[in-house]
């Protein structure tokens, strides 16, 4: 959390210098916005698939540290080069095809879901659009007026890949953890499309530049300060997504081998681990573009002024990349830190909590937003930002005392039940009495 | 319109060649060598009894009827998200802030009314049981 006195600061002056309200020149025609094109596609392209090798073995080097061991170091420095000798063996590898399988359906959904795990990525802004001698540079590879809808519209999609895989398969453990991970994804897709609305409101447009446009500046007007609960809502969301713990069942080790993908081998399983990883980057990076400001810069203006040169966009870049390693991060530090859901809690809190949250706080974010245009205040003031931010935290701590029910905030005994904690304190008071050496520090 | 969606369509044709390339790559350096036992179904070791497409719990279903109705009731609410600020001023923004005295509690009433609408049907869903899994 800042201190006011840093928050004034950063606050002092901020305006809304969005690149959506400055006319910036018309983009490149002809063949030059074609070889634009080109080399932005190539270049999506490439640097996810290094992404999603690097997370791989980012994910690998984490756990080993968070467990206390080394981890993949003998492939490359460090082990760098572990996913690419992966990647070459399963290659190599022979495939099986189980003799009951739907043999058509079974190679097409690991193709499935590779494709649209890397298909969202089209319209995430990446970078400050770059200002060049033959035009405006749009540094996302397709600026869809269209952006969120496209995004909600792709994403669905990849549970067609992984039902389709359990299905196709002819294997009772694959079919359950298909039927699973669809249930799961389509519950918690819900929730995510509602948690996007508060940001709508405030950005009053569905592109993504728009979006982060509305959140450029000192990062102030950034939507996880303005729309807390809608990140945290989002955040949790992403996790079930991505079937990612604690919301890994559909490839519960322990229920079902390895779910929807038991059957595969060779490339097809490892296009289902490329497009899990997919999923991974590319749910933070929207959570990056939607919260955090995108490409944004915090604390400062330069890169939300003209001139518009390569150097920004460069700069730029590397801001939104560290924001997406972060997140990333976050998902590996979470997967060794929280245990599995069971099934009905998951849905339980998909359902009965997210659900009811997320359209009172549409509803929240509507009441402000009119009474805040009421007073007269700017949306682009810091006056507004603070504003919003008082009100979010004010929130944040009710909703999160109601949830808890005395659960963390107070505890641990809290939680039992009246009549058993009674009991307990008697056992324990006659334990005490039976064996006095024993009783020192030993009841809690 | 081909402008703006072109983009799109080239990076899903780049991204299906390379998974075609993938998956034949895979296929053709080394061929599969199927014989009876690889090609039974694991199921940790037991051998599989009968058929997997069979019935399952009908719960998968309801969840599934349960998400096309609020998915809908979302992609509704997105334009009204995108068009609220607009929609509770009678007059357009100027400067991107309502004129004083302008404001109406017009977007704000009618998805209050929608969401009561959709609150009631929640309700009756949850009383209902259909969210309960046991």
């Amino acid at each position: 959390m800042m201190s006011f006195a840093l928050l004034q600061a950063a606050a002092a002056g901020a305006t809304r210098t969005s690149s959506g309200l400055e006319i910036l020149p018309p983009p490149p025609s002809g063949g030059v916005w074609f070889l634009a094109t080109i080399v932005k596609m190539l270049i999506t392209f490439t640097i996810y698939m290094v992404g999603v090798m690097l997370v791989i073995w980012a994910e690998r080097r984490i756990c080993a540290f968070i467990q206390d061991r080394r981890g993949p170091n003998r492939v490359g420095p460090h082990g760098l080069l572990q996913s690419v000798a992966d990647g070459v063996k399963n290659i190599m590898k022979e495939e099986t095809y189980p003799g009951q399988a739907y043999l058509p359906l079974f190679v097409l959904a690991p193709a499935m879901s590779f494709t649209t795990a890397l298909l969202v990525w089209a319209v995430i802004p990446y970078g400050a659009p770059w200002e060049s001698r033959w035009g405006t540079i749009d540094m996302a590879l397709a600026p869809l007026p269209v952006g969120f809808l496209y995004i909600l519209a792709i994403a669905s999609l990849g549970v067609y890949g992984i039902v389709l895989a359990g299905w196709s398969s002819n294997n009772k453990y694959a079919l359950l953890g298909g039927l699973r991970s669809s249930a799961q994804m389509i519950s918690y897709e819900i929730s995510m499309g509602m948690a996007i609305i508060p940001v709508l409101i405030l950005a009053g447009n569905v592109s993504l530049s728009r979006i982060v446009s509305q959140q450029a500046g000192r990062g102030l007007h950034w939507n996880v300060l303005t729309c807390t609960i809608a990140w945290f809502i989002f955040f949790v969301s992403a996790f079930a997504e991505t079937n990612r713990v604690p919301f890994d069942l559909p490839e519960a080790e322990s229920e079902l081998i390895a779910g929807y993908h038991a059957e595969y081998s060779a490339m097809k399983f490892s296009m289902f681990f490329i497009a899990e990883y997919a999923n991974v980057m590319t749910s933070c990076a929207l959570m990056s573009t939607l919260f955090l400001g995108g490409w944004d810069i915090p604390f400062t203006v330069w890169d939300n002024v003209a001139p518009h040169t390569f150097l920004k966009t460069l700069v730029t870049f590397a801001f939104f990349w560290a924001k997406i390693l972060f997140f990333v991060f976050v998902f590996i530090w979470v997967r060794w830190t929280l245990p599995r859901f069971r099934y009905d809690q998951l849905m339980a809190l998909g359902w009965k909590i997210m659900l009811p949250t997320a359209l009172a706080y549409v509803v929240f974010i509507a009441a402000m937003t009119l009474g805040l245009d009421a007073a007269g205040i700017h949306p682009a003031s810091w006056q507004y930002a603070v504003i919003m931010l008082a009100a979010n935290i004010i929130i944040a701590v009710l909703l999160f005392t109601f949830l808890d029910k005395g659960r963390l905030v107070s505890p641990a005994y809290s939680r039992l039940d009246k009549r058993n904690l009674e009991k307990l304190r008697q056992l324990d008071a006659r334990r005490a009495r039976l064996a006095p050496a024993h009783s020192e520090g030993g009841a809690d | 319109m081909l402008h703006t969606y072109f983009p799109v369509l080239l990076l899903l044709g780049f991204i299906l060649v390379n998974a075609v390339v993938m998956l034949g790559l895979s296929h053709l350096t080394l061929r599969p060598r199927p014989t009876p036992i690889k090609q039974v179904p694991y199921e940790s070791g037991m051998p599989p009894l009968g058929d997997a497409h069979e019935r399952f719990s009908v719960k998968f279903y309801m969840v599934a009827v349960l998400f096309i109705i609020f998915d809908i009731e979302t992609v509704f609410m997105i334009p009204w998200g995108a068009y609220y600020r607009q929609l509770s001023c009678t007059v357009p923004l100027a400067n991107d802030i309502c004129p004083s005295g302008q404001m109406s509690l017009f977007g704000l009433s009618e998805m209050i009314v929608f969401m009561i609408i959709l609150l009631v049907g929640f309700i009756y869903v949850w009383k209902k049981g259909a969210l309960q899994w046991d």
